[in-house]
């Protein structure tokens, strides 16, 4: 059976000597496998269409396990994304991530959704929340979101100090647990957690971007139960 | 349950763990072999084993080599100032094919792929920034595969060797030649224009 969806291209994997297995993120049928034939020939009609983190319109090929890409249209190809260094590493995190959170063939427009507004901004301009402001929203789309107004023990709204990844919140100095967090980092994080994510890309770098940053990491792994791979990759070597 | 014999089962598994070979293959290439007159059949076998056994990687540049050296780093008429890095052995013999290119090589062993957490500490970038000075090199030509994964390595790379005052170059990625304008993807055509030369006339 033939469909139309649109996905974001996740990842690839390279299959017998030509083709490849491209991992979407779809619009209607969450995470979707599929086939690309003949890919990796230079004169494929795929051709860069189908590498991460392209928005393509698709048509596919049901199939049992894996379907077969038929058609591909670039939507986006996110080029200011792909040829930026630094934007192309926090775009795969967040890629990483969509893929750990999304199951095959179960639709998820809201991470679909969110995922391409993330690609979006990342593309207007290169700011470090881009990925920390994702996966807080994410978090919060799955059920997880944190408490940021008030001590997750006592209760009170008073000399917020601390984050505590299992309990998913702050902690008042008396109940302090978990790792540290400065008041520039809490007020990011509420402002995000309420919406206001396009101020908070605006910010210039600071220590409380880098604590946030590293804290939504943290937090992000913490709910899949594994390492993100690709976070300080470039640091490395 | 066991569907073949012990030994032709062996051959299938072998065979099926080399690379862009599936089961439905690994069995179509056994029961070649099977086929075989035992000469050529042992033929075979020797070439793997002689390889295996005269083959090693160059020191210098990691194509594969007979001896401490290759055949490419050992020839003095070869420009030692230009290094082209490329990901694997097979990448290098493409390049080779053109005959545009008179320098050495880097072989990376791989390109680095966040997603999968490959980085540059599994790639041969430490054994690339030792050449830089020992042998005096002036230009280094990325020539990475033109997706995602040997377009990171190539910025990767160039970030890192830029600040060292060399000339750094990326290949042009175009279009085929041979292929039809209206088939190309928007990315490739626009590097192709990006790209673009000024004809003679
Ligand atoms: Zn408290
Ligand atoms: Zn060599």
């Amino acid at each position: 059976m033939l469909y139309r969806d649109h996905g974001i291209v996740l990842r690839t994997h390279k299959l017998g000597e030509a083709d490849r297995i491209v991992t979407f993120v779809t619009e209607h049928r969450g995470k979707v496998r599929a086939v690309a034939k003949g890919v990796r020939k230079t004169k494929s009609r795929f051709g860069a269409r189908l590498e991460a983190p392209s928005h393509v319109a698709l048509q596919l090929y049901e199939g049992r396990e894996l379907d077969i890409v038929t058609q591909a249209e670039s939507v986006d190809h996110f080029r200011d994304v792909r040829t930026d260094l630094d934007r192309l590493a926090r775009a795969v995190t967040m890629l990483e991530a969509a893929d750990q959170l999304s199951l095959e063939r179960e639709p998820n427009p809201r991470l679909y959704r969110m995922l391409l507004g993330a690609l979006r901004s990342l593309a207007a301009r290169d700011s470090p929340l881009v990925p920390a402001a994702f996966f807080w929203r994410v978090l919060a789309l799955e059920g997880f979101e944190p408490v940021v107004d008030a001590c997750v023990t006592c209760g009170t709204t008073e000399d917020l100090v601390a984050f505590d990844l299992s309990e998913g919140g702050v902690l008042c100095r008396a109940d302090r647990r978990g790792q540290a967090l400065s008041p520039g980092a809490l007020d990011l994080m509420r402002r995000i957690l309420a919406g206001r994510v396009a101020g908070v890309l605006e910010e210039p770098a600071s220590p409380a971007t880098v604590e946030l940053e590293h804290l939504a990491v943290r937090a992000l792994e913490h709910h899949i139960e594994r390492r993100l791979r690709s976070v300080g990759l470039l640091d490395r070597g | 349950m066991a569907v073949y014999a012990a030994p032709v089962q062996e051959l299938i598994d072998e065979l099926g763990r080399l690379p862009g070979v599936g089961p439905k293959s690994a069995q179509r290439i056994a029961f070649h072999l099977l086929k075989l007159s035992r000469e050529d059949a042992l033929r075979l076998a020797k070439a793997v084993v002689e390889a295996k056994d005269r083959v090693a990687w160059c020191t210098r540049c990691f194509n594969v080599a007979e001896g401490e050296l290759c055949g490419i780093c050992t020839d003095d008429r070869r420009d030692a100032t230009v290094v082209c890095v490329v990901e694997e052995p097979r990448d290098l013999v493409a390049v080779e094919k053109t005959q545009e290119f008179r320098g050495r090589y880097h072989v990376l062993g791989g390109a680095m792929s966040p997603i999968e957490g490959i980085g540059p500490e599994h790639l041969r970038v430490k054994e690339l920034l030792a050449r830089i000075d020992a042998e005096e090199i002036t230009e280094v030509i990325l020539c990475t595969n033109p997706n995602i994964e040997g377009e990171t390595t190539a910025m990767y790379l160039a970030r890192l060797l830029k600040p060292l005052g060399l000339r750094v170059t990326r290949i042009a990625s175009g279009l085929p030649v041979g292929g039809d304008l209206e088939y190309a993807d928007e990315l490739t055509l626009g590097r192709a224009l990006e790209g673009r030369r000024e004809l003679e006339g």
